[in-house]
């Protein structure tokens, strides 16, 4: 099995069923590619081979049986932020290292009921913490298409092996940006869905009114086909949405237009000093959707430059609430030499977390600190009741906003870790979707000068995946952005 | 904004953070810069809004009080470094 970098989930569907190939076959050869480039790119920190191959024999028996499912056999990696009972979940942290979680996440489970293959765990930033994959204890991950660069975050690991044919689709997590902001620099398709539509349960917290579960693959049908399994309602995450999951990969193929689609283009994203080629690439994109039939129209959303400090407050306390659990008791890392608990405790926090997650869980206890949390808190969640009401009247006059979603291409690694306001900047285009909690998608879009992807963002109503789903895949069969992959050598 | 070194130590307590005072200088001067950005949000009226905590509107979904999972107290105390009895061991509270 020599080929898989032209593999896709759907193509794959066919090929397994076919019997052009066995899902022990495909995963062998993930499993031998991993072996060579991981090492380089770093994407995976935990690589199940034995699980893999036992999933992957599994499906084998299934589709000989004729009892599969369009994942079944397909070769997934999932983000280590996600439980899986038996196999390490760190996020990325020194707290977690060792950590074996006794039970799956909803997510993993329902993998795992299709039988889809779980090649391994994937890298990030520390906690869902950052935007560029820089703060794990397990080291940096490199973006596939400039070694140099960082792939994004938080979910770098997941964009990075979708981008270098490490896996044929990944899971990745969403709170500010950390699905759509790697997937638009590692040139990959990333949602994240409605707030809601994919559970929480055994997806460990960072801010949980704003996490959420989502997608990273080489196409948007093949986003769809993923999102499909992880969808839907779980009565253990009390914040889950209760509402039927549309087939997804099936609907995808039902429009040939976008005849009568109304797209918006919200100004506070086109400011003067947007990056001219990103500016470029998103002007092609809005023609291309025009020529499909969609119209588009200037609007504002008035409350855009008050994301990021809403976000700064709001995420931020969350975690500090979020990770107050991580002590050393039960679980994670315990500090070894320690006069007394308390002493415990503190070391314990100090040694197992990182600069960046405490300087965030030191702002979050500031906010919501006697005397401040009128000020910042509840102040930070008005602004978000304003925010999330900017698009609400946005979607009165339109069915899709489009926006670029990163301001810029992949940036040096080091470049920013000293600067904690300039990595926040890097979400600049994604944290509002957070907080209003909608739905969004991110696809290839174009390339700068130095031959770096650039995405391109959708976002809609709630509930409405399927409007992003037709828009992107009826864009992917007229672009062919989505095909380019960078070239990796070992 | 500015946060002085005794504002960051008090929130590294609340936090259970051990923090130097290299640490701490460090923080107090990237915290100041970034509660400097929130300062923006006081220019945005928000007289009359109501706060916003989640996207969605949260109900209290219940079931029946039932055990569901048991038999687990094996693969929960699996993860401590230490325990007896059932009991997670940990370090004594001492009170000066």
């Amino acid at each position: 099995m020599n080929d898989i970098q032209e593999l896709t989930i759907a193509k794959s569907i066919l090929g397994l069923r076919r019997g052009d190939f066995s899902s022990v076959e495909i995963t062998h050869a993930f499993l031998k590619k991993i072996d060579q480039l991981n090492r380089t790119i770093n994407a995976y920190i935990t690589v199940d081979a034995e699980g893999a191959l036992a999933a992957a024999k599994r499906a084998d028996q299934r589709l000989q049986r004729g009892d599969a499912k369009p994942l079944t056999g397909i070769p997934v990696a999932h983000k280590d932020l996600f439980c899986t009972k038996g196999v390490a979940t760190t996020c990325g942290s020194r707290m977690l290292s060792q950590f074996i979680a006794p039970y799956d996440a909803t997510v993993t489970t329902r993998l795992k009921q299709m039988d889809a293959v779980i090649l391994g765990k994937t890298n990030m930033d520390e906690f869902a913490m950052g935007s560029s994959t820089e703060t794990s204890y397990f080291g940096v991950t490199r973006n596939p298409w400039d070694l140099e660069r960082t792939p994004g975050g938080s979910s770098g690991g997941s964009a990075a092996a979708v981008s270098a044919g490490l896996c044929l689709a990944a899971t990745g997590t969403d709170t500010g940006g950390s699905i759509r902001q790697p997937a638009s620099l590692t040139g990959v398709v990333g949602i994240k869905p409605t707030y809601g539509r994919v559970s929480r349960f055994g997806m460990i917290a960072f801010a949980s009114s704003l996490d959420q579960g989502g997608v990273f693959a080489k196409t948007v049908e093949d986003a769809a086909y993923l999102l499909q399994v992880m969808a839907g309602h779980d009565p253990k995450d009390a914040t889950s949405i209760d509402a039927a999951v549309p087939d997804y990969p099936d609907l995808i193929h039902q429009k040939a237009t976008l005849q009568n689609v109304r797209i918006g283009v919200p100004e506070e994203y086109f400011t003067r000093d947007l990056n001219p080629l990103v500016r470029q690439s998103l002007e092609t994109a809005l023609e291309t959707f025009r020529q499909l039939g969609a119209t588009t129209v200037s609007l504002s959303l008035p409350c855009t430059s008050y994301a990021i400090p809403t976000y700064y407050i709001l995420a931020p306390a969350e975690a500090s609430s979020n990770l107050a659990r991580y002590d050393g008791v039960k679980y994670g890392h315990r500090s070894e030499s320690t006069r007394d608990l308390h002493d415990m405790y503190c070391q314990t926090r100090s040694e197992g977390f990182g600069p960046e997650v405490k300087r965030r869980i030191m702002l979050g206890t500031y906010v919501l600190s006697a005397g401040y949390y009128d000020a910042y808190y509840r102040k930070a969640q008005r602004v978000r009741r304003l925010i999330a009401d900017d698009f609400e009247t946005a979607f009165k006059q339109v069915d899709l906003l489009v926006t670029p979603t990163s301001p810029t291409t992949a940036f040096k690694l080091g470049e920013r870790v000293d600067d904690p306001v300039q990595m926040y900047l890097s979400d600049i285009f994604t944290i509002s979707v957070n907080l209003a909690g909608l739905p969004a998608l991110s696809l290839p879009c174009g390339m700068d000068d130095k031959g770096l992807p650039i995405g391109i963002q959708l976002i809609s109503p709630p509930l409405t995946e399927t409007k992003l789903f037709h828009a992107g895949h009826l864009y992917q069969q007229a672009t062919d952005w989505h095909t380019k992959q960078p070239e990796m050598t070992e | 904004m500015s946060i002085d070194t005794q504002t960051v130590h008090h929130v590294a307590q609340l936090a259970r953070l051990k923090i130097s005072d290299e640490e701490n200088a460090l923080y107090a001067e990237q915290l100041s810069r970034i509660l400097n950005l929130m300062e923006q949000l006081n220019q945005c009226p928000t007289d009359n809004v109501s706060p916003m905590s989640h996207a969605v509107t949260l109900r209290m979904p219940e079931r029946e009080d039932r055990v569901l999972n048991n038999n687990t107290r094996s693969h929960l105390l699996r993860g401590t470094p230490s325990h007896k009895n059932g009991y997670f061991c940990v370090p004594k509270i001492i009170v000066e």
